[in-house]
C-alpha cells in the first residue's frame, strides 16, 4: 500500500518551470533515497509532499489524504508527517526539551507529562539525554541534527522526510546523523530522503530515485541503480561518477 | 540686563495655593509618563499586529498595513496631533462627540487626543521593526513550524516572534524612549506635561536657565534609567547559544 | 468639507512653505557641518575631544527636539545680550535655526560616524602611504567616500527633518503649518486648511522617501 503517492506533478515559479510531470510512491516501510545535482528540484519535490511548497498540477496523497485539496486540513496531515530540514531549524529561542515537546502539546493536544516523557525517550534513543537542558545554539551541528529527528519522530510520524539532512554538516559529524537514520529504516520507518550519502542509499535504501532539471529521470530498484550503471541514463552516470570520487 | 541666578526657586512658592515650583515639575513628569506608557503599550500592539500583516502571504494584508505605514510615517507629528484634537473629534458619531467635547474636562480630552496620535504614529514605527525582525529570521523557521503542524497564528505566536522581538529590541528601545520625547508635543494642546509645566515655570519665575536645565535633567535621567531597563530586559531574555551568545 | 478658498490662498501658503524650505536648507547644511565635525571629535584619539563630543551627542539625543526650540528662543536672544552688552533683536528664525543645527547635529553625527567607520582602515593607510595628512585623507579619500555611502541615510533624517520644522508653531513663526492654520481660521475653513497641510507634507514627504528608496537600490547594485 502506498503511504506517499505524488502523481504528474508540475509547479511553476512564474514562467519558470521546476517540476515536470514527477510521479512516484513510496510504500508503507518503504525507503526512497531521491538524489539529482542542485537546482534539480528535488528539495521542491519532497516538501511538496508536506505542501510546504504549493504545486499547480497533479496531485499528491498521503495516507490516502489529498495535499493539493484546499479542504484538507494541513496542520494536521503535517503533523503525521515528520521533517527534517538542511539546516535543522530547531528554534532557537526554545531549550531541547521544549524544542521537542512544543508540537506535542499544541498541535497534538498531549499533557505535558506525556510529551515530556515521549519527548525524553526519543532524546535518549539519538543519545543526547544528557543535553536536554541546553539550548540549540549550545550544539553542534550533528547534535542539533539529531534533536532535529527526535523532534519529529516524537510525533509519532506515519512518514519521515529528509532534505539533505547532512549537507550542512562538517564531514566529522555525517555519520553521526546517518547512524540514527538507518536504524529508524531498520525498524521500518517509511523514509523519503533527498541525500547525496550514496553510501546510505546503498545501505538502507528500497529504491533510488535520480532528478534532473525538474523531472524524475530514474526510479528503480537500488540494485538495478547501483548494479547496472550502463544501463542508466547519461545524466545520471555523470552524476554518479561526480559524486563517487569523494 | 543682570541675570538672577537662584537655584531655589523650585523650592520656593509659585503664589497658586501652597505649591512650589518643583511640584509643577513633578505633576508634569507624572503626565509626561502616563502619556508615554499608555501610548506604548497600544503602540505596541497595533505596531506588531501591522508588522505580522506586512509579512503575511497575500496581497490585501500587507498592503493595507504598508499604507497605514506611510501615511503615518510622511506626516508630520504635530499635524496628526492637530487632526486628532482639533479635526477629528467634530466628526465623531453624536455621544461620543458630546461625550469628548463636554463631558471631558480640557486636560482628560487633550490626554486622550495625544494618547491616540502618538500611539498610532509610533505603531507605523513598531510595524517596521517588527517586519524587519521577522524577515531577518531564517525562512527555514517558518516552514519547521508549519512541518511539525502549527498553524500560521502558533507559527508567529510560538516560533517567529518570539526570535524577532528577541532580535529587534535596540531598536524597539530607541522608539520607546522617542515615544517619551515626542509626548511633548501634547504641550501645544495645553496638556500640563514637563515641557507645559517648565515653560510655566519660565515664565512665572522669570528664572528661564534653572527651568529649562531642569527639565533637560530629567529628561536625561529618564531616558538613561529607560535605557538601562531596556538593557536589562535584553539580558533577561537573552538565550544562550542565540545571536553572539557563547555556544 | 469646503475646500474653495485654498486656492486664493496659496500665495500665503507658498510664503509660509518658503520659509520652512529656507529653514529646512540652512539646518541641513549647518547640521551636516557641525555634525560631521562632532563626528570627526568623537573618532579622535583625545580622549578629552572624543568625551566632549560623545556627551553632546548623548545630550541632544536624550531630550525633546521641542523643548530644545522652546529654550533657544528664550535663551539665545539673553545669551547675545550678555556677550555683546546691548540688546539685540535676533527674532524666532534665527533662535529656530540655531536650535535646529545644534539638535540635528547630534544625529548627522552619528551617521557620518557609522559612514566613516564603513570605510576600510587600508584606505586611510593608503593615504597615509602616499603622504597625506591627517586633514588630506580625511578631506580627500576618507569622507568623500563615506558621504556617497552614507547620502540615503542622510536624505532621510533630512526628510524627519524637514516634518519636524512644524515645531516652530511652538514659537509663533510662520511656516508651513502655520500659515495654514492661520489661513484657515480667517476662511473659517480650519479643518480643510489643516487637511490640505497634511496631504502636502505627505506628498512632499513620501515623494522624497520613495526617491531614496530608488537611490537605495542603486547605489546597492
Amino acid at each position: 500500500m502506498s503511504m506517499i503517492e505524488i502523481k504528474n506533478v508540475s509547479k511553476w515559479y512564474g514562467d519558470f518551470q521546476v517540476l515536470t510531470d514527477c510521479t512516484t510512491n513510496v510504500k508503507k516501510g518503504e525507503v526512497v533515497v531521491v538524489c539529482g545535482p542542485s537546482g534539480s528540484g528535488k528539495s521542491t519535490l519532497i516538501k511538496t509532499v508536506n505542501a510546504l511548497e504549493p504545486f499547480q498540477k497533479g496531485e499528491i496523497f498521503v495516507d490516502g489524504v489529498s495535499v493539493g485539496d484546499p479542504k484538507t486540513d494541513l496542520p494536521k496531515l503535517r503533523a503525521r508527517i515528520g521533517m527534517v530540514f538542511q539546516n535543522f531549524e530547531l528554534f532557537p529561542h526554545l531549550s531541547i526539551t521544549e524544542n521537542l515537546t512544543i508540537a506535542q502539546q499544541r498541535v497534538l493536544g498531549r499533557n505535558r507529562d506525556e510529551a515530556m516523557q515521549k519527548g525524553m525517550h526519543y532524546l535518549d534513543r539519538v543519545g543526547l539525554k544528557a543535553h536536554a537542558g541546553k539550548f540549540p545554539g549550545q550544539l553542534s551541528g550533528g547534535q542539533q541534527q539529531r534533536v532535529a529527528i527526535a523532534r519529529a519522530l516524537a510525533m509519532d510520524p506515519i512518514a519521515m522526510l529528509f532534505d539533505e539532512p547532512t549537507s550542512a554538516l562538517d564531514p566529522e559529524m555525517v555519520n553521526e546523523v546517518l547512524d540514527v537514520m538507518v536504524e529508524l529504516a531498520h525498524e521500518g520507518m517509511t523514509m523519503m530522503c533527498v541525500t547525496h550519502e550514496m553510501g546510505f542509499a546503498r545501505k538502507v535504501a528500497n529504491r533510488v530515485i535520480f532528478m534532473d532539471r525538474g523531472a524524475i529521470v530514474e526510479d528503480c530498484e537500488k540494485e538495478e541503480f547501483f548494479g547496472n550503471i550502463d544501463a542508466r541514463s547519461e545524466r545520471a552516470r555523470q552524476f554518479l561518477s561526480k559524486i563517487l570520487q569523494h | 540686563m543682570n541675570y538672577n541666578w537662584d537655584w531655589n526657586i523650585f523650592f520656593k512658592s509659585t503664589g497658586i495655593g501652597s505649591e512650589i515650583y518643583l511640584d509643577w515639575f513633578v505633576s508634569g513628569l507624572g503626565w509626561t509618563i502616563a502619556v508615554a506608557l499608555v501610548a506604548w503599550i497600544i503602540a505596541l500592539l497595533l505596531g506588531s499586529v501591522l508588522g505580522v500583516m506586512r509579512t503575511l502571504p497575500g496581497k490585501a494584508l500587507p498592503a493595507i498595513a504598508t499604507g497605514y505605514v506611510e501615511l503615518f510615517r510622511n506626516v508630520p507629528l504635530l499635524v496628526q496631533l492637530f487632526m486628532w484634537y482639533f479635526v477629528v473629534p467634530d466628526y465623531l458619531p453624536e455621544p461620543l462627540q458630546t461625550w469628548f467635547k463636554q463631558d471631558l474636562n480640557p486636560a482628560t480630552s487633550a490626554y486622550v487626543s495625544v494618547v491616540v496620535c502618538l500611539a498610532l504614529f509610533t505603531a507605523a514605527r513598531v510595524c517596521e521593526q517588527v517586519r524587519t525582525g521577522i524577515q531577518a529570521l531564517p525562512k527555514g523557521q517558518s516552514a519547521a513550524a508549519l512541518a511539525v503542524g502549527f498553524s500560521i497564528g502558533q507559527t508567529y505566536r510560538h516560533v517567529l516572534l518570539p526570535q524577532a522581538f528577541r532580535i529587534i529590541i535596540p531598536p524597539l528601545t530607541s522608539e520607546f524612549l522617542n515615544i517619551f520625547k515626542n509626548s511633548s508635543v501634547a504641550s501645544l494642546i495645553g496638556l500640563m506635561e514637563l515641557l507645559a509645566q517648565t515653560k510655566q515655570t519660565a515664565e512665572f519665575s522669570a528664572n528661564i536657565f534653572e527651568a529649562f536645565t531642569l527639565a533637560t535633567v530629567i529628561y536625561f535621567v529618564l531616558n538613561m534609567s529607560l535605557m538601562a531597563l531596556m538593557n536589562l530586559v535584553e539580558k533577561k531574555v537573552r538565550i544562550p547559544g542565540m545571536m553572539g551568545g557563547a555556544k | 468639507m469646503d475646500f474653495s478658498q485654498i486656492i486664493p490662498s496659496l500665495p500665503s501658503l507658498w510664503d509660509g512653505m518658503k520659509l520652512t524650505l529656507q529653514l529646512l536648507v540652512l539646518a541641513v547644511a549647518g547640521g551636516i557641518a557641525l555634525g560631521t565635525v562632532l563626528a570627526l571629535a568623537r573618532m579622535s584619539s583625545n580622549a578629552m575631544l572624543s568625551g566632549l563630543a560623545k556627551a553632546y551627542v548623548n545630550y541632544f539625543r536624550s531630550i525633546p527636539l521641542l523643548l530644545v526650540i522652546t529654550w533657544f528662543y528664550l535663551a539665545v536672544p539673553m545669551i547675545l545680550n550678555w556677550i555683546t552688552g546691548e540688546f539685540v533683536a535676533v527674532g524666532a528664525f534665527t533662535s529656530c535655526l540655531v536650535a535646529f543645527v545644534m539638535f540635528e547635529a547630534a544625529y548627522y553625527c552619528e551617521i557620518v560616524r557609522a559612514g566613516i567607520q564603513s570605510i576600510s582602515k587600508g584606505q586611510i593607510n593608503a593615504a597615509y602611504a602616499v603622504g597625506m595628512t591627517y586633514s588630506q585623507a580625511m578631506r580627500l579619500i576618507i569622507l568623500p567616500q563615506a558621504f556617497r555611502k552614507m547620502t540615503p541615510l542622510l536624505l532621510q533624517q533630512t526628510i524627519i527633518l524637514f516634518q519636524d520644522t512644524s515645531l516652530v508653531y511652538a514659537v509663533g513663526l510662520i511656516d508651513f503649518l502655520n500659515a495654514a492654520r492661520a489661513r484657515g481660521d480667517i476662511m473659517g475653513q480650519s479643518h480643510e486648511f489643516l487637511i490640505f497641510a497634511g496631504a502636502v507634507y505627505f506628498v512632499i514627504s513620501f515623494g522624497a522617501s520613495s526617491l531614496v528608496k530608488r537611490l537605495q537600490k542603486r547605489l546597492a547594485v
